[in-house]
């Protein structure tokens, strides 16, 4: 089985951090469901951005959807297809009003109006959202917020998702609620987080993020 | 800084003036914005005392139809008629004209007085104007309404950024001012102080620009080419157009009545 997305001993380093990943490699497969852990400052994000080309490795290769992916030209269609959560919603969540948020995606991948519009109102009915599209986004609760984040990325219809310690800032209803949601979808997904006790939950199997490395725990 | 001044200063959410529903929130934004310019336009040229006047019976009657909360747009008119009031001060004496009455030997002239009276009418009848019409939008449909009467695309973006992120903005500003209390910081007139506030600002705007890559690669992940898509439910009725007619009126009877004639 090949696999969806993999970095291949990828390198990269900040300025004045020094080496963050040092021939990290991890792989994705269909119907996984991976944590990547590791302290602050360890790299997780870096390498979340690194998969959908938001930079470049210094060194080592990504190869998405059976391609190897070099250029950012390559990598437009790779973020239309593995959805990324960031870790703040108020990154994400830029247009006034929800449903403008959650349709920008399909907009963006050519859909028309009318179907952006249908296609975000089914993935905030299937999240258990609907009623919110005429909301404003910036007053919205941090759960509402963070469920609004996970509508605008599914509603790309991505094969692959990445969150970005999803469970962040979560009280615990919004949380149990999240992790229905998660286990609920039939994508593939790497999980950054903290929280064992929210990844026991998901995952299936479990990866470290050490030294520059990514580890099997 | 006073706290109820840092507080107006960082504490807005992009939300409409406070007003119970009322028969102006039944008009179409974009009759609501027209009007307010039509209107602003007839009363700022005018030369006469009598047109801006009117105005601002008129203002009243809008403020009175929105039913704005009464404290909070007292509030926002004073905090323009301070400026005004400074100018009421200077003007009789920086204009030449009959002398009215002597101060210290400087004389105000009677002119001058006409002129401040007159600009203090048409500030008030078009601030009132304004918060009436367009101030009772929530800002985000403000934006929209501006979009769907073409005002330029990267205007719009800018003021829906705008609203979406001061909020953020004030959100981190408040957390490290608290943060600083915390540490028993208290703004003095001393060089700590003005260091304090120095970083706090640069911390700011550091973090701001770091947020606003973070978005751009949020945007990107999301196919982000250059456009954003809005969407809106706005419908232009009839009475809408009875309401720009009637602005139009105003204004065609506000020309002939000779208010702008030398």
């Amino acid at each position: 089985m090949t696999a969806l997305i993999t970095a291949e001993q990828v390198s990269y380093s900040y300025p004045q951090q020094g080496m963050v990943l040092d021939q990290a490699s991890l792989s994705l497969y269909a119907g996984e469901k991976v944590s990547l852990e590791g302290s602050n400052g360890a790299g997780k994000t870096t390498l979340f951005n690194l998969l959908v080309g938001l930079n470049k490795p210094k060194a080592g290769k990504i190869i998405a959807f059976g391609k190897e992916r070099l250029v950012e030209a390559d990598f437009i269609e790779v973020r239309s297809r593995a959805g990324f959560l960031f870790q703040d919603p108020d990154d994400q969540l830029f247009c006034p009003t929800v449903l403008e948020d959650v349709a920008f995606g399909p907009m963006n991948q050519g859909k028309t109006a009318e179907e952006a519009k249908t296609i975000s109102l089914e993935v905030l009915d299937c999240l258990g959202m609907a009623g919110f599209e005429e909301r404003v986004t910036h007053q919205l609760s941090g759960g509402e917020k963070r469920l609004i984040t996970l509508a605008s990325v599914l509603a790309m219809k991505p094969e692959v998702l990445l969150l970005d310690e999803p469970s962040n800032a979560l009280d615990k209803d919004a949380r149990i609620r999240l992790i229905e949601v998660l286990q609920s979808l039939s994508q593939a997904m790497i999980i950054i987080s903290h929280e064992p006790s929210f990844l026991d939950a998901l995952v299936t199997r479990r990866t470290r993020l050490e030294g520059g490395k990514v580890l099997d725990v | 800084m006073p706290q109820f001044l840092e507080h107006s200063m960082t504490s807005w959410r992009g939300q409409e003036v406070e007003h119970a529903a009322s028969i102006v929130d039944q008009f179409d934004p974009r009759a609501r914005i027209i009007t307010a310019l039509v209107f602003a336009i007839v009363i700022v040229f005018s030369k006469t005392l009598w047109l801006p006047f009117l105005g601002l019976l008129l203002a009243f009657g809008f403020a009175l139809s929105a039913s704005l909360h009464l404290k909070r747009t007292m509030r926002r008119v004073i905090a323009m008629d301070m400026f005004v009031v400074l100018m009421i001060i200077m003007l009789p004496f920086t204009m030449d004209g009959t002398p009215l009455f002597h101060v210290f030997g400087f004389a105000a002239s009677e002119e001058g007085f006409i002129k401040a009276i007159g600009i203090a009418l048409k500030a008030n009848a078009v601030v009132l104007t304004l918060l009436a019409l367009v101030g009772t939008l929530e800002a985000s449909v403000l934006g929209h309404a501006l979009a769907r009467l073409s005002v330029p695309e990267k205007l719009v973006h800018l003021l829906l950024f705008t609203v979406r992120y001061l909020d953020v903005i004030s959100r981190e500003y408040k957390s490290m001012r608290k943060a600083m209390k915390a540490r028993a910081f208290v703004a003095r007139n001393n060089l700590h102080t003005w260091r304090s506030f120095g970083y706090l600002i640069g911390m700011l705007l550091v973090r701001s620009l770091e947020r606003s890559e973070r978005i751009y690669a949020a945007m990107k992940c999301r196919g982000y080419c250059g456009k954003l898509y809005l969407f809106d439910t706005m419908q232009w009725q009839t009475r809408d157009t009875a309401l720009i007619a009637s602005a139009v009126v105003f204004s065609v009877f506000a020309i002939f009545s000779g208010a702008y004639a030398t």
